[in-house]
């Protein structure tokens, strides 16, 4: 993974709470095998409403999205992640965020951090103000700054580390292996297994 | 957990159980995987990393697959006509061939809904953990299991691992004391528990379902409501296992035996949260009270009574879920103050991981028995494994629904998601039994009523959102 620590570009007010990933990528777009190629599958829905934010030429090549609380709700489908990416974005800022969603954006470099509602109203109305003004992400400090205003945000300060350090978390947890080895070693033999396969 | 005597709750005693390695400095714990359940849709991808980094599968004797999200549930031997649904099923059998994991195809008779196959085989059990690249993997934590869905990239770290890195959750007690009435069921108290917590409410937790309501409930009730802790946003859902759990997974395939069963079952009896433990939060649900709960927006917690109306936006007090309520209604096209029971649905949907066991199929056909099926209503049975299904036709239940006009098909998936055939047309108004009621989640502008499958039956009979109490004014 590459090493993240500031960067800037267009910030999108996605002014809606509850964006679950049904939203952020409909299931019909869930039968590829590949893992990029997902930017016209990105809100589907939605953008076929003309006047969603993304449709509109000044957003169009956001990268920093600000975005409602409850973000990123229902299904696991990492594919949602994928999605936002692909389209162009590199992180995304919200009051909260469900708990599968931020997981699988923390294994793809894709930033979420967390900001209070006021923040993200604040954020709105000055995009509002200046539509197509830049985010300036700043990772080690924590701080999303837009023009004058200069917000700390909240990540997890694991996550935080490994993005910086564009660490794997398979290589990681390997260095642990003699440790899963012995726990595997000492497995009751109650406990399930599916081969050799039964009950077919 | 440093304290032996200190008292403990069930997923405090599964966490501690599955420690590989303790995560230092703010780094997460390392926990290990018992079964890792795969489908089509999210293993591609994961797959394909493993094969690009030179890994293997460490345990394909945890791991098991089966088709589930794309699969047609009619013409099964015929070819499946979408092309990028057929790829996305071959890529699994070739993934599945390559890296030596038990599956499942279409035509196996343990063919079906990962959600329904796990625990149809005996494979999911107390004291383990679970997981799945799907977010209903909390369904599982029925059996006092520690089950969680995960994203595709640790798909991927499970199969080259067979463990997890994790932050401990918080728990949450969801107590539901009382007798439910007549035509209430599990789903019910899920739907009414959501709309209480909200779908952030469980963010961060697990909650863990107690009281006499949950204890007198069947394993499929309670895989119910485990199923839909997701959409309170928690990360896991239990139920402590006990003599339920235990009779209905004895002499399951895969359920130990003999001595190991003895073993099992005496360790077993250790799960429940002990007296005294205390939970970072608690919820009361009243039982006794609760009616028949229906959905009227678009997401899980937006639901009410079914004997209640569609509230009205300007009556609640966060601006955010009350804007959210402005737009659930005009996606729904539904007017604030319309009586629930007096919303008309063209189809109903009785399936999905949520409730598509033989228990939710028997009990919507005692009620669609001998009764005629609104006009130009559509109604779809779709069981949740092959082996569902045959048992239901064992037992004369696909005759029933036939008979009623239902359409009975082969297991999958389906219309829950609609990535098959089986989806609504844009405008129409499904009653379903299953979990999400998203925008376009069934179809691109379909509109979604969550339901119990009691609920399911009686709307299909009256054609309007319906109870089975209902019923006898038709009568």
């Amino acid at each position: 993974m590459e090493k993240i620590e500031k960067f800037s570009g267009v910030a999108v007010p996605l002014k809606r709470s509850n964006v679950d990933t049904d939203q952020i990528i409909p299931a019909v777009y869930l039968k590829r095998i590949t893992k990029t190629g997902f930017e016209d599958a990105l809100f589907a829905s939605w953008k076929a409403e003309p006047d969603f934010v993304l449709n509109q030429p000044v957003f169009a090549n956001g990268e920093v999205l600000i975005a409602g609380p409850d973000f990123g709700t229902g299904s696991s489908r990492e594919h949602a992640v994928w999605a936002l990416r692909d389209w162009g974005f590199k992180a995304v800022f919200s009051a909260k965020f469900a708990d599968i969603f931020r997981g699988n954006s923390g294994k793809q470099g894709f930033i979420t951090g967390v900001i209070t509602e006021d923040e993200t109203k604040a954020l709105w109305d000055l995009i509002d103000a200046q539509p197509g003004i830049e985010a300036t992400v700043d990772l080690p400090n924590q701080t999303l700054s837009l023009g004058e205003m200069k917000i700390s945000f909240e990540i997890d300060p694991y996550t935080k580390w490994r993005l910086m350090e564009g660490l794997d978390d398979i290589g990681l947890t390997l260095r642990d292996e003699p440790a899963i080895t012995s726990f595997e070693s000492n497995r009751e033999s109650w406990r399930p297994q599916t081969l050799p396969a039964k009950g077919i | 957990m440093s304290n032996p005597s200190k008292p403990l709750t069930l997923a405090e005693k599964l966490w501690a159980s599955h420690l590989v390695a303790e995560g230092k400095d703010g780094a997460p714990d390392l926990l290990y995987i018992d079964l890792h359940l795969v489908h089509e849709v999210t293993s591609p991808q994961a797959f394909d990393g493993l094969r690009m980094a030179g890994r293997k599968v460490r345990r394909p004797d945890l791991t098991i697959a089966t088709e589930d999200h794309n699969t047609p549930t009619i013409d099964i031997d015929k070819p499946i006509a979408d092309t990028t649904s057929r790829t996305q099923i071959e890529a699994l059998r070739k993934n599945a061939a390559e890296f030596g994991i038990r599956i499942h195809s279409l035509g196996d008779k343990n063919q079906g809904i990962v959600h329904v196959v796990g625990p149809q085989l005996g494979l999911t059990m107390p004291g383990i953990t679970v997981v799945c690249g799907d977010s209903h993997t909390s369904t599982h934590g029925a059996f006092g299991a520690l089950a969680m869905g995960i994203g595709t990239s640790e798909v991927e770290h499970v199969l080259a691992t067979q463990t997890l890195p994790l932050k401990p959750f918080k728990t949450m007690a969801i107590n539901v004391e009382g007798t439910l009435r007549p035509g209430v069921t599990a789903k019910d108290i899920i739907l009414a528990v959501i709309a209480k917590i909200s779908t952030g409410g469980g963010q961060g937790y697990a909650l863990e379902y107690r009281g006499s309501a949950i204890r007198s409930l069947s394993m499929e009730g309670r895989m119910t409501i485990c199923n839909m802790s997701i959409e309170a946003g928690a990360r896991a859902g239990m139920v402590a296992p006990d003599e339920i759990t235990y009779a209905y997974l004895k002499g399951r395939p895969h359920a130990p035996e003999g001595a190991d069963w003895d073993k099992a079952l005496e360790y077993w009896k250790t799960l429940p949260t002990d007296e005294g433990a205390v939970f970072d939060a608690e919820v009361f649900i009243d039982a006794n009270t609760l009616d028949p709960f229906v959905t009227w927006g678009t997401n899980p917690g937006q639901g009410v009574s079914l004997m209640d109306s569609v509230p009205n936006p300007a009556d609640i007090e966060d601006p955010n879920e009350r804007a959210a309520a402005e737009r659930a209604l005009e996606y729904m096209d539904l007017k604030a103050g319309t009586p629930m029971k007096e919303i008309a649905v063209n189809t109903v949907f009785l399936g999905s991981c949520t409730n598509s066991r033989i228990e939710d199929l028997r009990a919507a056909a005692a009620i669609v028995k001998g009764q005629k099926k609104a006009d130009g209503v559509r109604m779809m049975v779709v069981p949740g494994s092959q082996k569902v299904r045959l048992q239901a036709e064992e037992e004369g239940i696909d005759k029933i629904f036939k008979d009623f006009g239902a359409e009975w098909r082969f297991a999958g998936c389906s219309m829950c998601l609609g990535m098959n055939p089986d989806q609504l047309a844009p405008g129409e108004r499904a009653a379903s039994t299953s979990n999400r009621n998203f925008e376009g989640r069934q179809g691109k502008g379909a509109r979604t009523h969550l339901v119990s499958p009691l609920v399911a039956a009686a709307t299909a009979i009256r054609g309007t959102l319906s109870a089975p109490s209902d019923l006898e004014s038709v009568n």
